[in-house]
């Protein structure tokens, strides 16, 4: 195994091999979580700061917990209450909370490339749980750690993923996920939220999408995002269901054995049928169960120090 | 050149086994409340070997679990994070007596942390240790129960523990670095 990085900022500069290192870590804590007994003391002692510039819920909670089952301390941090709102900069911010001692620096944020920042500012572990448009890798490992789980692997299977591409940073880091590890993407939605220059990416863009599920072994669904959208990029809700939601009739014209994934929150009706959600297809729930074991993977992993991986046995 | 040499070979190491094995089977007359926990990864495959040794002395299957102790080391911000390998104990520990199986016992810190690993899983009537080596250089109050060898070493030198699947390659080599 190969892990020797300090942070988790995003996908795109990891390998396929640091990739498969978090995934396989992460079976042993799903492991734990399944336990009478759901915690671990390998991060005890640690202080986790949780600080969530905007707002979040299923990914501050999956973080919280993770943190829980590795025995850290935690501390909360939201903008609402926070002295971002009056007016101190995100720097002083993170080295006030430096100063309390944090070891870990978990952040979701607006802007793209504020986690980058703050590792290069900070002494403290770094994990990216969100930034902007540009990434959100825990959920990309998720998302690859479950697709692995149901189907064995990942290499050669063709994943399309449908919705809200342009304003997603699940797509983008789903995107360099997969292809690193050998996936063939396919990425569907209305042009004017899917544009071409994904391609250069390693994917393939299309608008037909029938076609785009035909072959696919996963569907990956995301929801429009309409806080992002400064503009109407679609005519009408009712327009992209009947264009682009996944319904019964589409589904029939898929592979038996293809899985349905969505990140969350799902807009039922919308992108996706709601008995759908509810079917034996779908890897929704299994998506928030993973997410706790690849979260604690991550936050064990960073927290390495720089010696040898095996000091000596016994 | 790391100057290497073999201080068990595969017939060596099967009789270390058959021995400990029965010495197992004498210190524990109620054979129905054993099971043994091999710790990963060097004491999965002896811990399954010994459980076949003894399921032919008792007559009767002898659970074996896998544990990882990674979780509980107090190393963990001193080395780059260790791999984990999957803990899997298909049984109820409580009341039992659980005997531990690695294959090189050193500083003693592994089975500390395998000791508290195992509590997550109930509470154990007794916790004993079986190792395939003891190489002296212990650095917490730890003893093994069984032993397999006491080879005496400087603490510039590794022991392998080398196991095959069919057990013809067998061997334990001391390397000096």
């Amino acid at each position: 195994m190969t892990w020797q990085r300090q942070h988790l900022l995003d996908i795109e500069s990891l390998t396929a091999e640091e990739i498969l290192a978090v995934l396989d870590t992460a079976k042993a804590f799903k492991a734990v979580g399944e336990r009478a007994i759901k915690k671990v003391p390998a991060l005890r002692g640690r202080t986790v700061v949780n600080l969530f510039v905007e707002p979040s819920t299923r990914t501050r909670i999956s973080f919280e917990l993770s943190e829980q089952r590795l025995s850290a301390d935690i501390i909360n941090f939201t903008a609402e209450a926070s002295s971002l709102k009056k007016g101190e900069t995100l720097k002083d911010t993170a080295k006030n909370l430096e100063a309390l001692n944090a070891d870990f620096i978990v952040i979701r944020h607006s802007a793209a490339g504020a986690p980058h920042f703050l590792a290069r500012v900070l002494n403290a572990h770094v994990i990216n749980a969100g930034d902007g448009a540009h990434e959100h890798p825990t959920q990309a490992l998720l998302d690859t750690f479950t697709i692995r789980e149901r189907k064995g692997r990942i290499e050669g299977l063709n994943v399309t993923i449908l919705g809200d591409i342009l304003y997603s940073r699940v797509a983008r880091s789903d995107v360099w996920a997969l292809t690193k590890l050998g996936a063939r993407v396919t990425l569907c939605g209305p042009s004017t939220l899917v544009p071409k220059t994904f391609e250069q990416m390693g994917c393939r863009v299309t608008y037909d999408v029938e076609e785009a599920i035909r072959d696919a072994d996963i569907i990956n669904l995301l929801r429009i995002q309409h806080e992002r959208q400064r503009k109407t990029m679609f005519p009408s809700i009712n327009e992209y269901v009947s264009l682009f939601g996944l319904n019964k009739a589409r589904l029939a014209k898929t592979k038996p054995d293809a899985l349905i994934m969505h990140p969350g929150p799902v807009n039922r009706g919308v992108e996706i049928d709601s008995e759908i959600a509810d079917s034996n297809r779908s890897l929704i729930l299994e998506q928030v169960t993973n997410g706790i074991a690849v979260r604690m993977a991550v936050l064990f992993l960073v927290n390495g120090g720089k010696g040898p991986q095996e000091i000596a046995a016994g | 050149m790391p100057e290497s040499h073999v201080i068990l070979n595969a017939p060596a190491i099967q009789r270390a086994l058959t021995r400990v094995a029965h010495e197992i089977a004498e210190s524990n007359e109620a054979a129905g409340d054993v099971v043994l926990v091999g710790i990963q990864e060097g004491g999965v495959k002896l811990a399954e070997r010994l459980a076949a040794q003894l399921g032919t002395i008792w007559g009767q299957i002898v659970p074996v679990g896998h544990l990882d102790v990674s979780m509980h080391r107090d190393d963990l911000d001193q080395r780059v994070a260790p791999t984990v390998h999957p803990t899997v104990i298909p049984f109820d520990v409580t009341g039992k007596t659980v005997v531990l199986v690695d294959d090189v016992l050193f500083k003693g810190r592994t089975i500390r942390a395998a000791m508290d690993a195992l509590n997550d899983f109930g509470r154990p009537q007794r916790i004993q240790l079986a190792v395939l080596i003891d190489r002296g250089h212990r650095e917490l109050p730890i003893k093994a129960d069984f032993v397999g060898k006491n080879v005496p070493t400087s603490l510039a030198e590794q022991v392998h523990v080398r196991l095959g699947e069919a057990g013809a390659e067998d061997e334990v080599v001391v390397e000096r670095k």
